[in-house]
């Protein structure tokens, strides 16, 4: 691993991202990264956060048109409530704060606590709960279905209707319609490993792949042997489609997990979109690359978003962060 | 009757136990979770041990409010807030009494263990830390060395169910045959009640 001792992982990223992006006011000690004209007056403000391990979400995604602020915690960890706190007093115009939250039991019970510390702090807070993952199919007895590549669509389309300066009940609306309309599934070749464990977190044998993966590393519903491109695509965009029947065109994301190589994915990408033009599913837009990652995972994610032609129009915005920029 | 210091001493117990048992917690957290629970304890428990050395809270209430607050702080995750909500809760339950019976602490505890249940949803019998936490407090009338026992044995318990809440039920049935880590280090908790206790 390309680092120097696990404890300081986190911390020296922070102090890269710095380096890299004066854009961006980054808070090593508080572990707090905010776009550096914030807060922008009369606007909402969107905070999110998550473990690290799967950047550029959420810090790449900091910057105008899309988060106002990301919280990183430890590795696959979610932060603490203090520092979403912090963030949302740092961007809060006095037009409210959207947190967008991915639906792990540990992101939702931290941001709620942070939620009650920035409103005694008179701050307005909306949440929105990002549950994309069609893997997990028993809702009832998981802690339900985990947030993924849809991540990635709601905070650019709510972020631009934060931008365009809607108030925070219709970004906090926009912000759920995105994320109801999304659907993902992921796959494994590898399992990743995390700096304190050092070695991978679930044992996958060369030839076997992992249906069906979360981002943090933990093991699938199901392992069956090496499957090619186009029989993963097939599978994976079924599943998906088992769970929504698109009426709108929609928006394509063919996400890397980290270690699998762009050649590959974009290789992907061309059988996912054969899969969706047999099941007569028409592609408004298409995003490849590494974006809602899991360390040194190899694998990808398919995530599609139905898109009416107000989301359309949010989506092709202008945006500038590290990870993500077009228009400006 | 038990005083701040016998509060000061299960914390300092508990944080020397998490860190020598912080490899076995990650790798229990590794088949059916992400392989971080015990460096994710070890390093609230250190804030825990740290913050109580520096300030030396006079009550039995106040020492589990400071050590909430740091692991609330510090820890992150899941067993962040639920860990603190536990201590916190018993906490707030003690008052600010000076000193208080084991009685008094069964009680508090068990408000702990509630709030604990109602902030992540989990019942008896879904592979998480309320599997060692419930018997323990069933078990407290009887003793902090029976305490001891049953939160060990609810853990060991976890180790045939499939889990009901938490990452490791994204597993489904492949959760099963794996004891749970959480409510592994919810008996080291009540290990070190017992320990604390010279018992």
């Amino acid at each position: 691993m390309l680092i120097n001792v696990p404890e300081t992982v986190v911390a020296d990223a922070l102090r890269g991202l710095a380096a890299a992006h004066p854009e961006l006011t980054v808070d090593v000690e508080n572990r707090v990264i905010v776009r550096r004209d914030a807060p922008v007056a009369g606007k909402v403000a969107l905070v999110s956060g998550g473990g690290s391990g799967h950047e550029p979400l959420h810090g790449g995604f900091v910057g105008p048109g899309m988060l106002s602020a990301a919280c990183p915690g430890e590795v696959f960890t979610s932060p603490v409530p203090d520092q979403m706190a912090r963030a949302a007093a740092a961007v809060d115009s006095g037009a409210g704060v959207l947190f967008v939250v991915k639906n792990y039991t540990g992101d939702v019970l931290n941001f709620d606590m942070a939620a009650e510390l920035a409103e005694d702090e008179g701050i307005q807070v909306a949440k929105v709960l990002v549950d994309d993952d069609v893997a997990v199919t028993d809702s009832l007895y998981t802690a339900g279905r985990r947030g993924t590549g849809a991540t990635l669509f709601v905070e650019k389309i709510a972020g631009a209707a934060a931008d365009e300066g809607q108030p925070l009940e219709r970004v906090a609306a926009v912000a759920r319609q995105v994320n109801e309309n999304s659907r993902s599934f992921g796959v494994a070749l590898t399992a990743c490993t995390t700096p304190a464990k050092g070695s991978p977190t679930f044992d996958l044998p060369p030839g076997e792949l992992e249906l069906g993966i979360g981002i943090h590393g933990e093991p699938g519903r199901e392992r069956r042997p090496m499957m090619t491109s186009g029989e993963i695509a097939d599978f994976a965009v079924h599943a998906i489609l088992e769970d929504m029947s698109p009426r709108n065109p929609v928006l394509v994301l063919v996400n890397g997990m980290g270690a699998t190589p762009l050649l590959e994915l974009y290789g992907f990408n061309a059988e996912v979109q054969r899969v969706l033009a047999e099941r007569g599913v028409a592609v408004a837009r298409t995003l490849v690359g590494n974006y809602v990652t899991s360390l040194d995972m190899a694998g990808a994610s398919v995530t599609l978003c139905q898109v009416d032609e107000e989301l359309l129009r949010l989506w092709d915005a202008p945006v500038k962060t590290a990870g993500l920029r077009w228009g400006m | 009757m038990l005083d701040a210091e016998f509060f000061r001493r299960w914390m300092a117990v508990t944080a020397a136990s998490v860190e020598r048992e912080a490899e076995r917690l990650t790798a229990l957290d590794s088949p059916i979770g992400d392989a971080d629970h015990g460096s994710n304890l070890q390093r609230g428990f250190t804030a825990v041990a740290g913050a109580l050395e520096k300030e030396a809270p006079g009550t039995p209430g106040a020492v589990l409010l400071l050590a909430a607050k740091q692991l609330i702080s510090t820890v992150g995750g899941a067993s962040g807030p639920l860990y603190g909500t536990l201590l916190r809760r018993t906490g707030k339950t003690l008052g600010d009494a000076a000193e208080v019976s084991p009685e008094e602490l069964a009680t508090a505890l068990r408000a702990g263990v509630d709030a604990v249940m109602a902030l992540g949803g989990a019942a008896p019998g879904d592979k998480t830390m309320i599997d060692a936490l419930v018997p323990a407090v069933d078990a407290l009338g009887d003793g902090f060395a029976a305490a001891r026992a049953a939160a060990e044995q609810g853990a060991q318990a976890t180790t045939p169910l499939q889990a009901r809440k938490g990452r490791a039920s994204y597993l489904g049935e492949r959760s099963i045959g794996h004891q749970d880590p959480g409510a592994t280090s919810s008996a080291l908790l009540v290990a070190a009640l017992a320990e604390a206790a010279g018992e």
